[in-house]
């Protein structure tokens, strides 16, 4: 009875095996060879995107420059600052540095020199508040002369060792993790009794940095989609013969180096350049008022409007190609005028397309580097600019990772709303 | 039927020539006037210029040459949308952002009419072609034939006089292309809509139509009755392009009074025809005979008839008829049908038989 009323509710094959388990042992060999396939990509993607992201994420908030010194050579991690920490540990925040703290303080200056770390730990303090690092590596010089008490030894060294700020910066580094990071990024920090507060207003570039992204992105994205529209609807509707150079034309930026190009823009629009050199000429412009493309925003625009076009043309092409012109002809017929038939008929077909584009050159212009660095000068410089300075002349990583992840937040919640508002599915990169 | 005898034409084009690079025509000297309310075909292999000269009535090409008039005043410089012609096409053009409703809607709401006088029209268009459900689905929710169906009430929602259809059939199937010949017929003759119909299918011209235009070459190359163009085609073009036609090729030999002319094969047998395309001796024609007109009982030869030998070479049972090809002057691709009668014998191939027809049913044409 329970074996009739099994074999109703289970359909079994020929010989009576359940045919599910049939059905996963004959496709077990195939899907396991097609994962063998896709695993080196797998590692690939691993290795090269997930893993650095990860990395950058946890150097946003890890920083180990007051906590630990690790020897280069020998890659031995020593423990820096372990009596600070621990008074830190026992004192709150705010509490006035007595005399234990001075000593503590001493003691690990010593340690400090004898490690020959007091400059890098200092450097650490001079992220939180600017001027710190001289301090340091000036105690680590003196320290085995000082005599007790520590606290007028440190006072007599230098003032600003009784800085409330010095000691609040000196209490955020004692941890190695810390979202003070994300806290600059934003023009926040913390003053001397542990609350958050704006910088002063002078020091605030990273949000006027992100918004000139943000604006000059959104800008580009936007002339390049005023562009890129036309062509793509000439490609599209042209014999394929005609088009086909077109699309060589279009796809010829690829082929160049993108130094290549910017440079060439710089050629063009410098002060003494072509397109200054032309309107001189012809005697719209005085030779005095020349204008002034490069080195500024304006530059940056041109230059990226022209370097991502191809991002916006590919998708909307690919959008526009099988759109029939019987469309448009079919609403003409009914009584549209051609504007309206563009409006309501052709334009509402193109509108994946659009998006797809959109988001492409937007994506790409916000992180973009090497245009904004060459023909930016001050003014047309992005966010990606100042990341990079801080990888590479600041060296302080930990503000560069929480910048980007910063950028990388700001994309994904774009990309969310754009999911939100158009629906990805709806995306057409062709 | 249409009232062939009014002359006062609705739809004219005079001289109408057309050339898209300056070099070929595509239309040639077209003359072509409709009357009100008929339904004209306009058949033709592709690349023929019937579409062009679709496409030129719509207002989506310019003539290069010549006049086009609607109801008597030239459209050449109206823009499309101003000429009011309801249109279908072939992949049926229905937008596929709007609902059937929407798409409906969109010739009334560019008319500029109010919302409760668009339902109401829509309401009766839909149900014209009894798709009234439908109204708020997607095209890519519809088969095809339901697609052509809503692009047909949508060509006629906005109560167009004149509407054009190009190859509306071509992508369905043969049940419902069958299906939808008779619909679209209907309701172009209830309407009393005057209709110009593209089409490379010879069926459904010959079903659908008052007139058929058969283009070749640019040229129409006969205007005629469906039931005349089959019988009587004028030349041999018409005669191979509508139907099944079996050609023998000689030269004229006589010319006869009734309108009969005898002409010797190129195997050298002579047989009797209607001299339709040939006026003197010595001219090579091709001879038409449809294969249904060959009789090859000889019991049942009408007197008169012509009689020639034939060779079976192939039997092909179709169901309701038999189609069998013979060997006759020398040309094996003759055709005869017959009915699957229970009287009808099936042949061997090889075996030896005699043919005939009557000399009416026999057309010397150009060659």
């Amino acid at each position: 009875m329970s074996e009739t009323s099994a074999s109703d509710e289970i359909l079994t094959t020929a010989d009576g095996k359940p045919l599910k388990e049939a059905l996963a042992k004959a496709q077990f060999f195939a899907k396991r060879r097609a994962f063998i396939l896709v695993l080196p990509l797998l590692a690939f993607i691993l290795l090269t995107f997930v893993m650095p992201i990860g990395q950058m994420l946890h150097r946003s908030v890890k920083n180990e420059g007051f906590t630990v010194h690790t020897d280069v050579t020998t890659g031995v991690r020593t423990p820096i600052m372990t009596e600070l920490s621990i008074w830190f540990d026992q004192n709150p925040s705010g509490t006035v540095p007595d005399e234990a703290a001075y000593t503590a303080l001493r003691n690990d200056i010593g340690a400090l020199d004898e490690l020959r770390s007091a400059g890098s730990a200092g450097t650490r303090i001079n992220y939180l508040r600017a001027g710190s690092r001289s301090l340091f590596t000036k105690a680590a010089r003196k320290w085995d002369k000082m005599e007790a008490p520590y606290q007028d030894a440190f006072y007599d060294l230098d003032d600003e060792w009784a800085d409330a700020t010095l000691w609040a910066a000196m209490r955020q580094a004692s941890s190695s993790y810390t979202f003070d990071f994300y806290l600059a990024a934003m023009d926040y920090t913390r003053d001397g009794d542990g609350s958050v507060t704006k910088v002063n207003e002078n020091r605030q570039v990273y949000i006027k940095l992100f918004v000139r992204t943000l604006f000059l992105s959104l800008l580009i994205t936007f002339m390049t989609f005023i562009l890129a529209y036309p062509i793509a609807h000439l490609l599209a509707t042209l014999p394929l013969r005609h088009s086909n150079i077109l699309m060589i034309l279009v796809l010829l930026p690829f082929w160049t180096s993108l130094l290549v190009r910017t440079t060439s823009w710089m050629v063009l629009l410098q002060s003494q350049g072509v397109v200054n050199d032309a309107m001189v000429g012809v005697g719209i412009l005085a030779d005095e008022s020349r204008l002034q493309m490069m080195y500024n925003q304006t530059g940056t625009v041109i230059a990226m409007t022209h370097i991502l076009l191809p991002f916006m043309v590919l998708p909307l092409y690919s959008v526009m190609r099988p759109i029939n012109p019987s469309y448009v002809r079919a609403a003409r017929s009914l009584g549209a005028t051609s504007w309206t038939a563009f409006r309501r008929i052709y334009f509402p077909q193109t509108v994946p397309g659009i998006g797809a584009g959109a988001l492409l050159v937007f994506i790409l212009a916000v992180g973009y580097y090497i245009t904004p660095a060459l023909v930016g000068g001050a003014d047309g410089q992005l966010i990606s600019n100042l990341i990079a300075f801080h990888m590479q002349k600041s060296l302080n990583w930990s503000l560069a990772a929480a910048l980007a992840s910063l950028l990388l937040g700001g994309i994904l919640l774009l990309y969310w709303l754009y999911d939100r508002l158009v629906g990805i599915d709806n995306l057409k990169l062709g | 039927m249409t009232d062939l005898a009014n002359d006062q034409s609705f739809v004219k084009f005079d001289r109408v020539q057309k050339s898209y690079d300056g070099e070929v025509l595509v239309v040639k000297d077209l003359n072509l006037s409709l009357p009100k309310g008929e339904f004209l075909t306009m058949l033709g292999p592709s690349g023929s210029g019937k579409t062009t000269c679709l496409m030129m009535l719509a207002g989506f090409e310019t003539a290069t040459h010549g006049e086009i008039l609607l109801d008597g005043s030239p459209i050449n410089n109206i823009p499309p949308h101003k000429r009011g012609i309801g249109m279908v096409f072939q992949n049926y053009a229905l937008f596929p952002h709007m609902t059937v409703g929407e798409n409906l809607s969109f010739p009334l709401e560019v008319r500029g009419m109010d919302k409760s006088v668009r339902e109401e029209k829509i309401k009766r268009a839909l149900d014209m072609v009894q798709m009234g459900d439908f109204i708020n689905r997607r095209p890519a929710q519809l088969s095809g034939g339901q697609q052509q169906r809503i692009a047909l009430s949508r060509a006629l929602v906005f109560e167009p006089e004149l509407v054009l259809m190009d190859e509306p059939l071509g992508a369905l199937d043969k049940q419902l292309r069958e299906q939808l010949q008779f619909e679209i017929t209907r309701l172009a003759h209830d309407l009393g809509i005057t209709t110009v119909y593209v089409t490379h299918d010879q069926t459904e011209a010959l079903t659908m139509s008052d007139r058929v235009a058969v283009f070749e070459d640019g040229r129409i190359q006969q205007l005629a009755p469906p039931d005349k163009l089959y019988e009587e085609p004028e030349n041999s073009f018409v005669a191979q392009f509508i139907g099944e036609n079996n050609t023998l090729e000689g030269v004229v030999t006589a010319i006869k009074d009734n309108n009969l002319c005898e002409i010797k094969l190129d195997d050298g047998e002579i047989i009797d025809a209607n001299a339709v395309n040939v006026s003197k001796v010595g001219e090579r024609s091709r001879v038409s005979i449809r294969p249904e007109r060959v009789e090859m009982n000889k019991d049942r030869l009408q007197p008169g008839a012509h009689t020639l030998k034939a060779e079976v070479m192939e039997f092909i049972y179709m169901g309701d008829m038999f189609r069998t090809r013979l060997r006759v002057a020398g040309k094996d691709d003759f055709v005869v049908k017959t009915r699957n009668a229970p009287d009808q014998q099936r042949l061997e191939p090889g075996t030896q038989i005699d043919i005939g027809w009557l000399p009416e049913d026999c057309r010397a044409l150009d060659a």
